[in-house]
């Protein structure tokens, strides 16, 4: 597959017939006022909208395979059920190393056991243009994570060689190839751009560490193995609101609730899926108003013990922590920090 | 990364059924037979949906070896409450069966002891039925019964036709009884120690009752040193999706829907989010 060399005009124009197309495209825009000042990601209209020296968006771009609320199933009241399946093509670009190895996670588990053709329909007509990280934000630790380059599930990844001046593409499927080609004025890149590349990704691995893991994420796995009862659970979840922003920002978090609709004619409607976060008091709730979960920090250990333990045995070891830093911000009484509960954790224990 | 099938058939998509026969078994329970094969196992559950409503987990009640299959409904939600509307001809959604099931072919050749408590009876009907249909392929029978008060009692009948079988012990307790009842009086631990000719050592004990109820047996049955090898527990989780992905019935690193919720003890040393 090709790897090629854009400059900013050529970029631009390559991103603007991409918009053009029958395809909806999505990118990283404006840092938004009414979203905390933070990036996020939006449809585009037109290439100069595109940020790819964004440093974190607000929401991980699993919104797109995972929306915060999508249709399952139409019905009649009492009736018949028919699927929903979202068909629309889209083209996602800027996505980060981090939140791409997040997507790669929930494609694998999405698919595994029983196929959900929902996320998978939604997924597979995604096209996803992945960049490597220019500026890190405030609190990133995708190098402790091991999560600051990628090295697949995306179709194209390209990489700034410096404020935007010029890019290397490199497509890895034939989606991406094919998209790719679109860009006609696009020369091949040579052996110092690919020098260049490899330079800006091995400074990602090392830079991108706001805040720094005293471990291997490999090894998170046997420091929980003995950890369940240590007194760190309850010293943070007790300023815990239980209010859910660690599992909603996350790239990796995708429980979910399924609610039924009825709509104003009283005779359908739709049955829903929506993020859910086993942070919120009434996750583990069963008949009978019993709750598995009750106690705060019960519910704090446990989105550390899935992202350190619980979803790696389900997708191969890979720890469901991307280090994206998202969790850390959006905690209120600042508790969130997956590396401080680790570290914290280190202090009293060997792996 | 996957095959591309938007045609592929979804797994929350609801067969619709035709309830057959429903009656009241008390004030609270009702009894739904719908004659659609599932081609369940014992210990498994269905999804029961409403369109409208909503979902909920329920408890298959009926051995494999009858034609379609039976559910126990007691009023504790929105679709509880609906289907406690329903009659004959009316139609649920059904998706599954889902969960593990009993281990039948290790419970071969055993004597078996099950401990239920109210409506814990319910999903254990599954496995006790499968063994009337079976009789010559396993041990001693005893099932243990424990119910509140006298009005709640579920299954009576068949609780008789039980005690009334080759081999088979039916004990029966009530927490507070009035007058009027001849039997044991007390929760279901009282009865342990009445069970007639069977070694709980080398007996698989299935217990399946309220929350509370597990902690109890439990201690009782570590008092007779019955190796937590065999013991099973039928666990309550609130599954949403029932394919191992909502994270609802998730305890400690374990999906209910799927490894569950039928779970041997000894499976449970390291979940202790379990009970």
């Amino acid at each position: 597959m090709s790897i090629k060399k854009l400059n900013k005009d050529v970029f631009k124009s390559f991103v603007d017939s991409m918009i053009a197309s029958d395809q909806s495209v999505v990118g990283v825009k404006e840092k938004v006022q009414a979203k905390g000042n933070k990036f996020a990601f939006g449809p585009l209209e037109n290439a100069d909208q595109l940020r790819l020296d964004y440093d974190v968006t607000l929401i991980p771009p699993k919104k797109y395979m995972l929306p915060q609320t999508e249709t399952l199933l139409t019905y009649e009241v009492k009736g018949e059920s028919k699927q929903h399946v979202d068909e629309q093509k889209l083209i996602l670009v800027g996505v980060h190393p981090y939140d791409m190895i997040a997507i790669n996670q929930m494609d694998e588990l999405f698919s595994q056991d029983e196929y959900d053709t929902h996320y998978m329909t939604r997924r597979n007509n995604i096209t996803v243009i992945a960049c490597d990280v220019v500026n890190a934000s405030e609190n990133i630790f995708a190098s402790s994570m091991e999560t600051a380059v990628v090295e697949k599930g995306f179709d194209i990844l390209l990489t700034d060689l410096g404020k935007g001046k010029e890019y290397v593409a490199e497509a890895i499927t034939e989606k991406g190839e094919a998209l790719l080609a679109t860009a006609v004025d696009a020369t091949d890149a040579d052996d110092k751009d690919i020098a260049k590349r490899s330079a800006i990704q091995e400074a990602n691995k090392k830079d991108l560490d706001k805040h720094t893991l005293n471990c291997k994420p490999s090894e998170l796995s046997s420091l929980l193995e003995q950890a369940y009862e240590h007194p760190v659970w309850e010293e943070k979840a007790k300023t815990c609101f239980s209010c859910g922003s660690c599992n909603t920002t996350c790239p990796t978090c995708y429980c979910f609730d399924v609610q039924d609709l009825v709509n104003w004619n009283l005779k359908d409607g739709q049955r829903e899926r929506s993020w859910d976060g086993c942070l919120l008091k009434d996750f583990a709730n069963v008949a009978g108003d019993h709750n598995f979960r009750k106690q705060k920090e019960s519910r704090f250990r446990h989105r550390l013990y899935r992202k350190g333990k619980y979803v790696p045995t389900k997708i191969g070891g890979q720890v469901a922590c991307v280090g994206c830093g998202r969790c850390v911000g959006a905690c209120v009484p600042d508790i969130a920090n997956p590396v401080a509960v680790y570290n914290r954790l280190l202090e009293d224990i060997k792996p | 990364m996957c095959d591309c099938n938007s045609t592929e058939k979804s797994i929350y998509l609801p067969e619709l059924a035709p309830i057959t026969k429903v009656a009241m078994m008390n004030e609270t329970e009702m009894y739904m037979h719908l004659d659609h094969d599932i081609g369940h196992k014992p210990g498994q559950f269905v999804e029961v949906s409403i369109a409208g409503i909503g979902e909920a987990p329920i408890s298959i009640s009926s051995s494999p070896t009858e034609a379609g299959f039976d559910m126990v409904i007691r009023k504790a939600g929105r679709v509880t409450d609906i289907m406690h509307q329903m009659q004959a001809g009316d139609k649920l959604g059904i998706r599954g069966p889902f969960g593990s099931g009993y281990p039948i072919d290790e419970m071969k050749g055993k004597d078996l002891v099950f401990v239920c408590g109210g409506i814990g009876l319910v999903p254990q009907r599954s496995m006790i039925n499968y063994i009337m249909d079976n009789r010559a392929d396993f041990g001693k029978i005893a099932i243990l019964q424990g119910t509140k008060e006298f009005a709640q009692r579920i299954y009576h009948d068949e609780l008789e036709r039980w005690a009334g079988v080759d081999g088979v012990q039916v004990l029966e307790t009530i927490d507070v009884a009035h007058d009027s009842w001849n039997g044991n009086v007390g929760v279901v631990t009282t009865l342990i120690d009445k069970i007639d000719g069977i070694d709980l050592t080398k007996a698989v004990n299935l217990i399946c009752g309220p929350p509370i109820m597990y902690k109890f047996v439990l201690m009782v049955l570590q008092e007779k040193e019955v190796s937590h090898e065999n013991i099973f527990v039928n666990l309550e989780r609130r599954m949403k999706c029932g394919v191992g992905k909502c994270g609802h019935c998730q305890m400690n690193g374990q999906y209910v829907c799927q490894s569950g919720p039928v779970y041997r003890y000894s499976d449970l040393a390291n979940i202790p989010e379990a009970i």
